[in-house]
């Protein structure tokens, strides 16, 4: 009998697992929570930093599915090493269990000072990548935006919010965006509000540069302590030109909140297994941070993406493959 | 030959302009931060500027002040943060979770004396 190994996730990190176990002659089985594969990555139109649409490295992942059995719209609740019990009370037994459970959207509402929900001019960076997916970008009125702004670290490194921790990928996602608005709209001007601008992976800095020499988009650095609506429902917006040390404000027409990653709410139901441990950030605990990235510390619960913090796709598919590799390890080793 | 001091030469010699992190005293900056140590936690995002009534009116800028004072620089910061009101707007937007208010009595407190 072949041994199965029960993915929890259909995300990128989940379907890498998946691909790389069925290469490794094991039987991966794919426990999906949403009602189809492929996770946020659904969501996202063009990947910095080389713009490769978000589809083309979903069916490449797909691709490699072939004998893998997907279980949609089936959520787990209780996890052990052996076993994965679902919220609908099926319980499946395994040899090993990789959680790719991914991580949530910050919801931007909770920080209300910035009219998410409230203001029709206001969206997050998911909004937008779904309105360049849709190959329409406009305001609310249907009108096209003249002056855009992009608020940085929304939902990370907020203690007021609960989210102490840096989201890492929201830096190079608003300067890819502010790119990408002036894409469309040429005669735009667009401003960026920053506390550090965190361009950690390869060809990130350059893109920053690029975004600065050839598309002009102004970086300023200071973060907007609040925003409303005018009479004509534009968004007026307060900051704190930290560089020249005056308070600055500023009209426009599209405030763009750049949301960062929290962990993920199925963390609770990972949690409730003996022995697994989350950060304070709620994010799940590997057992070390440079050997055992993807151990859970359980023997027989391994980790993959961004359940244990917040990463990139490139990232994320990489521990994919690295899970996949120990979780066999793992059961060959047993006797 | 004594040079006479008051003839114009047609141009003056500034003060050094740089924060002379060698001649200056530490001690109240220190104190300051043993009290409220969250203070060293400020990213100088400039919320609480932005958000500041009296900063918007008059001079006044909390995070230049208390950044100023940390560096030894203490000549000015009481009467600066004198133009404070407390109203504890800067409190509200702080990321950090700073206790500004507790910032700017604790600085008036140690620096009284300066």
């Amino acid at each position: 009998m072949t041994e199965k190994v029960i993915i929890i996730g259909g995300g990128v990190a989940g379907l890498q697992a998946a691909a790389t176990l069925l290469e490794l002659g094991l039987k991966p089985v794919v426990v999906e929570k949403t009602t189809h594969i492929g996770g946020k990555l659904n969501d996202w139109h063009k990947l910095f930093p080389s713009l490769t649409p978000a589809s083309a490295v979903l069916a490449e992942l797909k691709s490699r599915l072939e004998g893998v059995e997907i279980l949609t719209g089936t959520e787990a609740a209780e996890i052990t090493p052996r076993s994965v019990t679902m919220t609908d009370g099926r319980r499946m037994e395994a040899d090993a269990v990789i959680v790719a459970s991914g991580f949530d959207v910050f919801p931007a509402e909770l920080k209300e000072e910035y009219g998410y929900g409230l203001y029709r001019n206001v969206y997050t960076t998911v909004d937008l990548e779904r309105m360049f997916a849709e190959g329409r970008v406009h305001l609310h009125d249907g009108t096209a935006p003249r002056r855009v702004a992009f608020l940085h670290c929304v939902g990370s490194r907020d203690e007021k919010v609960d989210q102490r921790h840096c989201s890492r990928v929201c830096c190079i996602t608003g300067v890819k965006q502010a790119m990408e608005i002036k894409a469309v709209f040429p005669g735009a001007e667009v401003y960026n509000f920053y506390m550090d601008i965190r361009m950690f992976g390869p060809g990130y800095e350059e893109m920053y540069r690029e975004a600065q020499e050839n598309y002009n988009i102004h970086f300023i650095r200071g973060r907007i302590s609040e925003a409303g609506e005018t009479q004509d429902r534009r968004i007026q917006i307060k900051a704190e030109d930290t560089l020249i040390g005056r308070p600055l404000k500023m009209t426009v027409d599209m405030l763009v909140l750049i949301v960062g990653m929290k962990a993920g709410r199925s963390n609770g139901a990972l949690a409730r297994c003996p022995g697994i441990e989350l950060r304070p950030s709620r994010f799940a605990a590997p057992a070390d941070s440079f050997c055992s990235n993807v151990y859970s510390g359980v023997p027989g619960i391994f980790y993959a993406g961004t359940v244990t913090a917040p990463k990139n796709v490139g990232e994320s598919i990489n521990e994919g493959v690295a899970a996949a590799v120990k979780a066999a390890g793992y059961i060959r080793s047993k006797p | 030959m004594a040079i006479e001091r008051s003839i114009n030469w047609g141009y003056s010699i500034s003060r050094p302009r740089a924060v002379d992190m060698d001649a200056n005293e530490h001690e109240a900056a220190a104190r300051l931060l043993r009290k409220l140590p969250e203070l060293q936690a400020c990213i100088t995002c400039g919320s609480c500027v932005a958000t500041c009534t009296a900063g918007n009116l008059t001079e006044f800028n909390f995070r230049m002040v208390h950044t100023l004072v940390r560096r030894g620089e203490y000549k000015g910061a009481y009467d600066e943060l004198n133009k404070c009101m407390l109203c504890g707007k800067c409190r509200l937007v702080c990321p950090r979770g700073i206790n500004t208010r507790a910032v700017v009595m604790a600085v008036k407190r140690i620096l009284g004396e300066y």
